[in-house]
């Protein structure tokens, strides 16, 4: 298979808005593959939308090359956008027009044929499942819809890539599900997808492979099946009544004393293991305040592999979506 | 660049619908001068004496001020463009994105050329006669339509620099106060000697002296005409290539 995106040694920073602010991107490598989805999965602040500014021509890396069906994307700018279509975290769409009325807007801007542009919305308004709203405003729609509508946007050139920065971020279950039939139906047309979400769920349903980012570079790469198998299939989580609590319990099951009082074995979810664990746990005198066992969360495929929670970074740069 | 005219187009229709389906700039087009006119003339007009009827002297103020007042609306619709996502997308695509600046500012020069009909309209009916030729009508909507537009590029400059609506909206504030410090509703001469030399020196003087000259027939406004298309042309490219810079730079 032959690589549509690639990123070599990425780094951005704006240290020169703050200098205190640690660099966004710190050596970032990646490649997305012909028609598949990659996954960029990391909590706020790990470089993620940075990451997709930068392949979008949007922003210019500090260092690093990156490139989209092997133009350059500083130098060979124009010749990218005409590849690509852009789904950011916003829904850019204007409610103040109807669903019709902002697609054909794209389709001149993307600068289709005057004659085909017609066809090509109706035809993109009927695959989303939007052609009966299609004549009201946006604002009169719902979320889902909405977002839906912003996916076709970016469609209306049938893009080679498209880039969806945390396309489901604020939408219910339902709409979320839809979402991700419609991106599995974008796949199945030959786009390559390059996604960044928060959700393990999300990347583990759409995505071939994915990429762990935390501190501006990929802390791991894999398919999401090798990737939670790093910290087990499940775990049982024991919460402790203080991080000194934890500091004992911790050895007695042969994981590392985390920063807190929340220690995670990981388990094959047999009632022999968790009753190890849970004899393990007895021995040590200590009481735990509520256990359980629960499926990996991202914060579990992150602690395991970069030793801390994946929680959002303090130092965010102002007015810079990380 | 082969695609210029089409997404100027293009983004002109969109920035057309925009206004037109905002009640906030179609209230502030259509009712607000209206009301300001009526205020000034029925309210402050009894005590004004200028020899003249007052609202033969004050039409043309009011509708350089609702052009201020109609400019905030772009500096706002500018603003929501470059924090909405909208200009994200605009510029991943393989369109000129300041071209949705131009729209914005086509818009706002249609709507205000609405404003100045329906002015126009009420003042006609409240008795006010003017007596310019058609030519003295067009060159006298042309300098209104000089001020809008170096006002909706300044106005668009605004908006791609504030960082928030609130200080797009700001805006309005800043150039509410040129007209009324200038010879739009009471004579220059009438101000104190401070406030009176930058009235008479700052471009609104000059432009309402010109509409007021080509409306009345009084020929020959000459030197102050020029005067005021060199404020309005040079204070608008100033505006419009700084807008255009700043929307690069501005990331």
């Amino acid at each position: 298979m032959t690589a549509i995106v690639t990123a070599e040694g990425l780094r951005k920073s704006f240290a020169r808005r703050d200098p205190a602010s640690p660099p966004v991107l710190d050596g970032l490598d990646l490649e997305l593959e012909e028609g598949a989805v990659l996954a960029l999965l990391g909590p706020n602040g790990a470089g993620k939308t940075t990451t997709v500014r930068i392949l979008t021509t949007l922003l210019r890396p500090d260092a690093g090359r990156a490139t989209v069906a092997g133009h350059d994307v500083v130098r060979d700018a124009s010749r990218v956008r005409e590849l690509i279509s852009l789904t950011g975290q916003q829904v850019a769409v204007d409610d103040k027009l109807s669903g019709a009325e902002n697609l054909t807007m794209m389709g001149h801007l993307a600068h289709l044929p005057r004659r085909a542009v017609r066809d090509r919305v109706d035809a993109l308004l009927t695959a989303f499942d939007l052609a009966d709203a299609a004549g009201r405003r946006v604002a009169t729609w719902s979320g889902g819809m909405r977002r839906r509508l912003d996916l076709a946007a970016g469609l209306l050139t049938r893009p080679r890539v498209m880039f969806l920065d945390e396309p489901t971020t604020g939408l219910d279950p339902r709409s979320r599900q839809a979402l991700w039939d419609v991106v599995r139906g974008v796949v199945a047309d030959g786009t390559s997808v390059f996604l960044t979400t928060q959700y393990l769920e999300e990347a583990d349903r759409l995505a071939r492979r994915v990429a762990l980012v935390d501190g501006g570079r990929v802390v791991a790469e894999g398919t999401p099946a090798q990737l939670k198998r790093e910290v087990g299939e499940a775990g049982v989580e024991l919460v402790l009544a203080s991080p000194a609590d934890a500091a004992l319990v911790a050895p007695a099951l042969a994981v590392p004393t985390p920063e807190g009082a929340r220690v995670r074995v990981p388990t094959d979810g047999s009632v022999a293991h968790v009753r190890a664990v849970l004899s393990a746990v007895e021995a040590t005198g200590v009481v735990p305040e509520h256990w359980e066992v629960r499926a990996p969360t991202l914060d579990d495929v992150f602690l395991a592999l970069t030793g801390h929670a994946g929680q959002e970074r303090a130092a965010r740069p102002a007015g810079v979506a990380a | 660049m082969r695609y210029l005219l089409r997404d100027v187009t293009t983004m002109s229709v969109r920035g057309l619908r925009l206004v037109t389906r905002d009640l906030d700039a179609m209230i502030t087009a259509v009712v607000l001068p209206v009301i300001i006119l009526l205020l000034f003339v029925l309210v402050f007009g009894g005590a004004v004496d200028i020899g003249t009827g007052y609202i033969t002297y004050v039409t043309p103020g009011v509708i350089l001020l609702a052009a201020g007042f109609g400019a905030a609306n772009t500096a706002l619709a500018v603003e929501r463009d470059m924090s909405s996502g909208m200009v994200e997308r605009l510029r991943s695509m393989p369109v000129a994105a300041w071209t949705v600046l131009t729209g914005h500012v086509v818009a706002s020069l249609v709507k205000n050329l609405a404003s100045t009909a329906i002015v126009f309209g009420v003042s006609i009916l409240m008795g006010f006669r003017p007596e310019a030729t058609p030519w003295e009508w067009l060159a006298a909507v042309g300098v209104i339509l000089l001020f809008v537009a170096w006002i909706t590029w300044l106005a668009a400059l605004v908006g791609v620099l504030v960082r928030s609506p609130d200080a797009a909206g700001g805006f309005t504030f800043g150039v509410m106060f040129l007209p009324y410090v200038s010879s739009a509703f009471v004579p220059v001469e009438t101000l104190p000697t401070w406030l009176r030399g930058f009235a008479e020196h700052q471009p609104v003087t000059p432009v309402i002296e010109t509409v007021r000259a080509l409306l009345s027939g009084s020929a020959g406004p000459g030197g102050e005409a020029a005067l005021a298309v060199a404020w309005c042309l040079g204070l608008g490219l100033v505006s419009m290539v700084a807008a255009g810079l700043a929307f690069r730079a501005r990331r």
